[in-house]
C-alpha cells in the first residue's frame, strides 16, 4: 500500500508542475503580454520599457520561476481590468460551478443507473435497444444547443422555469438536467457493461445456487461489483464533467468560473484566465489521485496491477 | 491513471474464440454494421451538400432580405415557400446558411483531425516502441493534457492568439493528439514483440523502417476508427467556439455562431438557433454511426 501511495504522490506532483508549465507557457511563450497589454500604437521604446517593467525581458526560466513561486502561494496577480487580485475573483465564483457539477452528476446518475441495470438485466430486449439509441442520440447531442432547445421549450413556450438566474432551485432544474444528459449516455454505458461482466462470473453462479433471490444477486453482490468501473471512470472523466459545466454555464448565464473566464478572454484579462485555468485543472487532479485512492482502497487488485 | 488501466484493456486485443450463439452474434452485428452504412451515406450526402453549397442553396448566405426579416420556416404562419427554413434577423435565407455553414465545420473538423492525428501518431509510435523512459515522458505529457478539459485548453489558446479559422484549426489540432497517442501506444506495445518485428530488427532493420514500414500499417484500423469520430468531436468543439464568438467570425456562415446569433431572437424566432444546431447534431450524429461501424467492420475486439 505504501509503495502504491508514493507511485501516485509522485505522479501527482509531476502532473501539476506540468499543468503549471502548460498554463504558464500559453500566455508567455504563445503570446506576448506586452504586446497583448499595450495599445496597438505603442512605440518600440515603450514596448521595451514595459517589457522590462514586468520583468519579460529575463530568460524564460526566471519568469517561470517567479511566476510558479507566486501562483504557490495564491498569487496569480492583478486584473489587468478591474485591477483587483484575480485569485479571490476566480475563488468567488468556484461554489455556483461546485454546486452545478455535483447536481449535474446527480441527475446523470437519476437517469444512468436504472436504465442501465434494465439494458443489462434484459440484453437485446426493447428497453435495451431504446438504452442503446438514447446512448448514441446524447453522445452526438451539442449540449449548448440543448440547453438553448430546452430554454426555448420550458422558458420562452411553456413559461414554467426561469431561462437563467441562480439563487432557488427552479434556477437549477434546466442546467442541472442539461449536464446531466451530457453524462449520462457514458454512465449508462459503463453501468450496463460492467454489469453484464459482473453477472457473468462464478461468484454469481454460487450466489444463484445457494437459493438467493434474484433481487439479492443483482442488487447485493452484482451490482456492488459493478460500481468499481463506474466510480473509476466517472472519477478519471471528472475534467470532461467539468468542460461539460463549462459549456452549461456559458449557455445559462451561470455565475460560475466558466462565465468569468469567457468574460475575461472577450476582455483580455489574462491573470484571470490563467488563474482560473490553473485551479479548475489542479481541482481535477486531485479529483483523479482521490478516486485513484478510493478505487485502490476498495479493490486491491488495482494497487497489485498499476 | 485512467490512461493506464484503458491503455493495458485495449492491448489485450485478441481474437476471441467463437462463441455459442455465434450466428445471433453475426446478425447482430450485421444489424450495428447498417447503421454504420447509413451513417457514412448520409455523410456523403452531408460532404456533397457543402461542397455543392454554391449551385444547392437557393438564396445567396449573405444576401439581405429586410422585407423578409425573421420570417418563420415555409410550414408555419407567415412563412413563405421562397425561405424553406424561415430567416434570420436580417433576412438571410437559413436553408442556405446551414448548407455553407457545413464548408466550415467540415473544413476545420478534417484538417483539424488530419493535424492531431499526425502528433498523435508520431507520439504513440515513439512511446510504445521504445517504452522506456520516452514512454514515461510521453504518458506524463498525455496526462498533463487529459487532465485538462479540451474546452478550456482550446479557449485559453484562443484567447491569446485571437480567433480566426486557421488558428482554431492549429488549436483543436494541437490539442486533440492525446486520444491518438493513447491508443496507438497501447496498439504498439502489442505489435512490437510479435515475430514479424523480432524478424526485422535480427534483418538489421533501422528504427524508423521497423516503426513506419511493419508496424505503421498493421495501425490503420485503429487510426481511421479514432479519426472518424474525433471529426465528430472536433466539429463540436468548433461550434462551440464558435458559439462564444472565439471562433469562425461573422458574416462567414459557421453553424457555432449561427446557434451564437439566433439565440439573442430565441424569444420569438426559435427557428434561427434551432436549425443550426440540428445540423450539427445530425452530422455529429452521423460521424458516431459511421465511426461505430467502422470499428465494427474493420476489428470488433477494438476497445476506445
Amino acid at each position: 500500500m505504501r509503495s502504491y501511495l508514493v507511485r501516485q504522490l509522485v505522479q501527482l506532483v509531476v502532473v501539476i508542475v506540468g499543468i503549471s508549465i502548460l498554463a504558464f507557457s500559453i500566455l508567455h511563450v504563445i503570446g506576448d503580454p506586452v504586446t497583448l497589454l499595450l495599445p496597438q500604437n505603442a512605440g518600440k521604446e515603450e514596448y521595451l520599457r514595459y517589457k522590462h517593467l514586468l520583468g519579460l525581458d529575463q530568460p524564460v526560466w526566471v519568469q517561470y520561476w517567479k511566476f510558479a513561486s507566486r501562483a504557490v502561494r495564491g498569487d496569480f496577480g492583478k486584473s489587468w481590468y478591474g485591477n483587483t487580485p484575480a485569485f479571490p475573483l476566480v475563488l468567488e465564483r468556484m461554489p455556483p460551478t461546485i454546486y452545478l457539477t455535483l447536481s449535474g452528476l446527480g441527475v446523470a446518475m437519476l437517469i444512468a443507473l436504472p436504465l442501465g441495470v434494465m439494458a443489462a438485466l434484459k440484453r437485446h430486449s426493447i428497453v435495451d435497444t431504446f438504452c442503446t439509441m438514447l446512448a448514441v442520440a446524447g453522445q452526438a447531442m451539442p449540449i449548448f444547443w440543448l440547453g438553448i432547445m430546452l430554454i426555448i421549450i420550458f422558458a420562452v413556450r411553456l413559461k414554467v422555469l426561469p431561462a437563467s438566474g441562480y439563487g432557488t432551485w427552479q434556477n437549477f432544474v434546466l442546467p442541472a438536467f442539461c449536464l446531466g444528459a451530457f453524462l449520462a449516455p457514458l454512465t449508462m454505458r459503463l453501468v450496463r457493461s460492467g454489469l453484464i461482466e459482473v453477472l457473468n462470473m462464478e461468484f454469481i453462479k454460487t450466489a444463484r445456487a445457494k437459493g438467493l433471490g434474484e433481487r439479492v444477486v443483482v442488487i447485493k453482490h452484482a451490482f456492488r461489483n459493478a460500481c468499481i468501473p463506474v466510480v473509476t471512470v466517472l472519477g478519471l472523466q471528472f475534467g470532461q464533467l467539468l468542460g461539460g459545466a463549462f459549456i452549461t454555464e456559458t449557455v445559462f448565464a451561470w455565475p460560475g468560473v466558466a462565465t468569468l473566464t469567457v468574460d475575461s478572454i472577450r476582455n483580455q484579462d489574462f491573470p484571470v484566465v490563467q488563474c482560473a485555468v490553473v485551479l479548475l485543472a489542479l481541482i481535477i487532479v486531485t479529483v483523479n489521485a482521490f478516486v485513484d485512492l478510493l478505487v485502490g482502497l476498495i479493490d486491491p487488485r488495482i494497487r497489485a496491477g498499476a | 491513471m485512467a490512461v493506464r488501466s484503458s491503455a493495458t484493456a485495449a492491448s489485450v486485443g485478441l481474437p476471441a474464440p467463437i462463441a455459442p450463439g455465434a450466428a445471433g452474434a453475426a446478425w447482430r452485428r450485421l444489424g450495428r454494421l447498417r447503421w454504420g452504412v447509413g451513417g457514412a451515406a448520409a455523410f456523403l450526402v452531408i460532404v456533397l451538400s457543402a461542397l455543392l453549397a454554391p449551385l444547392l442553396s437557393p438564396h445567396d448566405p449573405l444576401s439581405v432580405d429586410i422585407r423578409n426579416r425573421m420570417a418563420p420556416p415555409a410550414w408555419m404562419d407567415g412563412g413563405t415557400p421562397e425561405h424553406l427554413l424561415g430567416t434570420d434577423q436580417i433576412g438571410r435565407d437559413l436553408l442556405s446558411r446551414v448548407i455553407w455553414g457545413g464548408r466550415v465545420s467540415l473544413l476545420v473538423g478534417v484538417t483539424a483531425v488530419l493535424l492531431s492525428a499526425t502528433i498523435g501518431v508520431l507520439f504513440g509510435l515513439a512511446a510504445g516502441y521504445f517504452a522506456g523512459r520516452v514512454d514515461w515522458s510521453i504518458m506524463t505529457l498525455i496526462n498533463v493534457m487529459l487532465t485538462f478539459p479540451f474546452v478550456l485548453l482550446a479557449l485559453a489558446v484562443i484567447a491569446v492568439l485571437g480567433p480566426s479559422v486557421p488558428n482554431m484549426i492549429m488549436v483543436l489540432g494541437a490539442t486533440g493528439w492525446p486520444v491518438y497517442a493513447r491508443v496507438i501506444r497501447a496498439e504498439t506495445f502489442a505489435l512490437r514483440e510479435r515475430d514479424f518485428v523480432t524478424a526485422a530488427r535480427a534483418l538489421g532493420m533501422s528504427h524508423p523502417r521497423i516503426v513506419f514500414g511493419q508496424i505503421l500499417p498493421n495501425l490503420v484500423s485503429p487510426i481511421v476508427v479514432v479519426a472518424t469520430l474525433q471529426i465528430a468531436q472536433i466539429i463540436i468543439l468548433e461550434s462551440f467556439l464558435s458559439f462564444l464568438g472565439l471562433g469562425v467570425q461573422p458574416p462567414t456562415p459557421a453553424w457555432g455562431n449561427m446557434l451564437g446569433e439566433g439565440r439573442v431572437y430565441m424569444l420569438n424566432s426559435w427557428w434561427i438557433a434551432a436549425f443550426p444546431g440540428l445540423a450539427i447534431f445530425i452530422t455529429t450524429l452521423v460521424l458516431n454511426l459511421m465511426g461505430n461501424g467502422l470499428r465494427d467492420w474493420l476489428d470488433p475486439h477494438m476497445k476506445l
